[in-house]
């Protein structure tokens, strides 16, 4: 008798502590997924597969050439969240964008709740100010999807996006991209000097290790040679060989989310 | 000499334990402890953007429209006061808290008025200023917003750390408190409405 009262109270208890929990009809941020890439549609499918892939590779070769991810997301409701908090929020449990940089950008489509959100990661906030996601919105998205035309919003969108985006951050990518390299190649080259004035003196010294000498020279300008191609590579990628990102397009981002923070910035709208 | 030896080993042995736990212990909480101060540091930039914001609002308001005295001067003192109260981030207590709380509702109470009366000034509605300002403003509530929470995640781990046993009699010795969350308080969680549909 006892007993069975106890337990009437405990189912009470959980009753109790539950109630919050059903009031709170939250959305659930996804997880994040496996295959890393730009264009996520699963739920609804709002997009037909071609236009789904033209956005998905659009948007990887442009995280190719500046690093900049854009990620879209399309899902029917936010169950009442406000979008941008949720659209904060999952940028941020997803870190888009790289580490470093923190330059993910993070479009969040409910299509049911008629709203959309451009949520700015700390890294591009800078340009793509609050007031200008604003902007894109009402003047370059909303008047597509007021004709039902979704692909068309977005499309025009991420041009909106790289347009305000190529403005300043080819300047920022100048200065941590290329300069590595040549600091590198530098530091190199003292070696490689050190190197060669050891040997030609000891050489003067001792005629015996001729051969030696051309096999560890031949080496190093193995590396300094392989190491100029790299940084060919790296600036070509910039805009040069327009034809490297196709090779990555199709799989996702190539090193997948870099784990970029999102605070906040961004705007909404709804149409 | 073997009699005395075995137990200072065994004493020496659980001392360094405990001193391993202890520091373990204590340096743990230090960066709990950081890790949230500067999350409270975030919350407190995100407000002094808005505040930088408003600033400007009120100078587009004044010189764009003949606008009403009273709810401008509400704006402007209330922005007053939250300027100027600022917390230390070294000295977190519940007070100091519910203060700012208080001061940065207060404002976001007078903005959301002042907001509300624009609507009877269409010219100033359609301002390309006052339009950018807006959507600033709004960003500027959503950081916050996440600021805040983010905040209250970085307590909440400090708080567990310090108040679980046996690491709450440590604490007690080298001085850990308990920091308090950022509560909001009963009507301001939608402080300020400037979703104006155009």
């Amino acid at each position: 008798m006892y007993k069975h009262k106890h337990i009437t109270f405990q189912i009470l208890f959980l009753l109790v502590l539950a109630m919050p929990l059903l009031g709170m009809a939250q959305y659930e941020i996804p997880e994040k997924p496996e295959f890393q890439t730009s264009v996520y549609d699963e739920e609804i499918k709002l997009l037909s597969p071609s236009e789904k892939s033209y956005l998905e590779d659009k948007l990887i070769r442009y995280s190719d050439s500046t690093s900049t991810q854009i990620v879209i997301a399309i899902i029917s409701s936010t169950n009442g969240e406000y979008i941008n908090y949720l659209g904060a929020q999952w940028g941020e449990k997803w870190g888009i964008g790289q580490a470093d940089k923190d330059n993910g950008i993070f479009i969040l489509l409910a299509r049911d709740d008629r709203k959309i959100n451009i949520s700015t990661g700390l890294g591009t906030e800078h340009l793509l100010t609050d007031a200008m996601s604003k902007r894109i919105i009402n003047n370059d998205i909303i008047p597509y999807f007021k004709r039902n035309d979704y692909y068309g919003g977005l499309n025009r969108a991420t041009d909106a996006i790289f347009e305000v985006m190529t403005g300043e951050y080819q300047g920022t990518r100048q200065t941590s991209d290329d300069g590595s390299p040549i600091g590198f190649l530098f530091f190199l080259a003292i070696i490689f000097i050190i190197f060669v004035i050891t040997i030609s003196k000891s050489n003067g010294g001792n005629g015996g290790s001729g051969g030696h000498r051309s096999g560890s020279g031949g080496l190093l300008e193995a590396i300094i040679l392989s190491n100029l191609g790299r940084g060919s590579y790296s600036k070509g990628s910039s805009g040069g060989f327009g034809g490297f990102g196709g090779g990555s397009s199709g799989g996702g981002f190539g090193g997948g989310f870099g784990g970029g923070s999102f605070g906040g910035g961004g705007a909404s709208g709804g149409w | 000499m073997k009699k005395w030896l075995i137990p200072v080993i065994v004493i020496a042995l659980i001392a360094f334990a405990l001193y391993n736990w202890a520091v373990g212990f204590n340096n743990t909480a230090v960066t709990y402890e950081a890790d949230a101060k500067t999350a409270w540091s975030n919350v407190e930039s995100s407000y002094q953007r808005r505040n930088d914001l408003i600033g400007n609002l009120v100078k587009t308001v004044q010189g764009a429209a003949d606008f009403e005295r009273s709810t401008l001067t509400d704006v402007i003192e209330a922005r007053a006061k939250a300027t100027s109260t600022n917390i230390d981030v070294s000295n977190i207590t519940p007070e100091n808290m519910a203060q700012f709380q208080q001061a940065q509702s207060g404002l976001s109470g007078a903005l959301s008025k002042l907001l509300v009366s624009v609507e009877r000034y269409p010219e100033l509605k359609a301002n390309q200023n006052f339009l950018e300002l807006q959507s600033q403003l709004e960003g500027t509530e959503n950081r916050i917003n996440v600021a805040r929470d983010r905040y209250n995640e970085k307590v909440n781990i400090y708080d567990i750390h310090i108040s679980k046993f046996p690491g709450t009699i440590l604490a007690g010795w080298f001085g850990f408190e308990d920091m308090p969350r950022y509560n909001s308080d009963p009507g301001s969680e939608n402080a300020v409405d400037v979703n104006f549909d155009f």
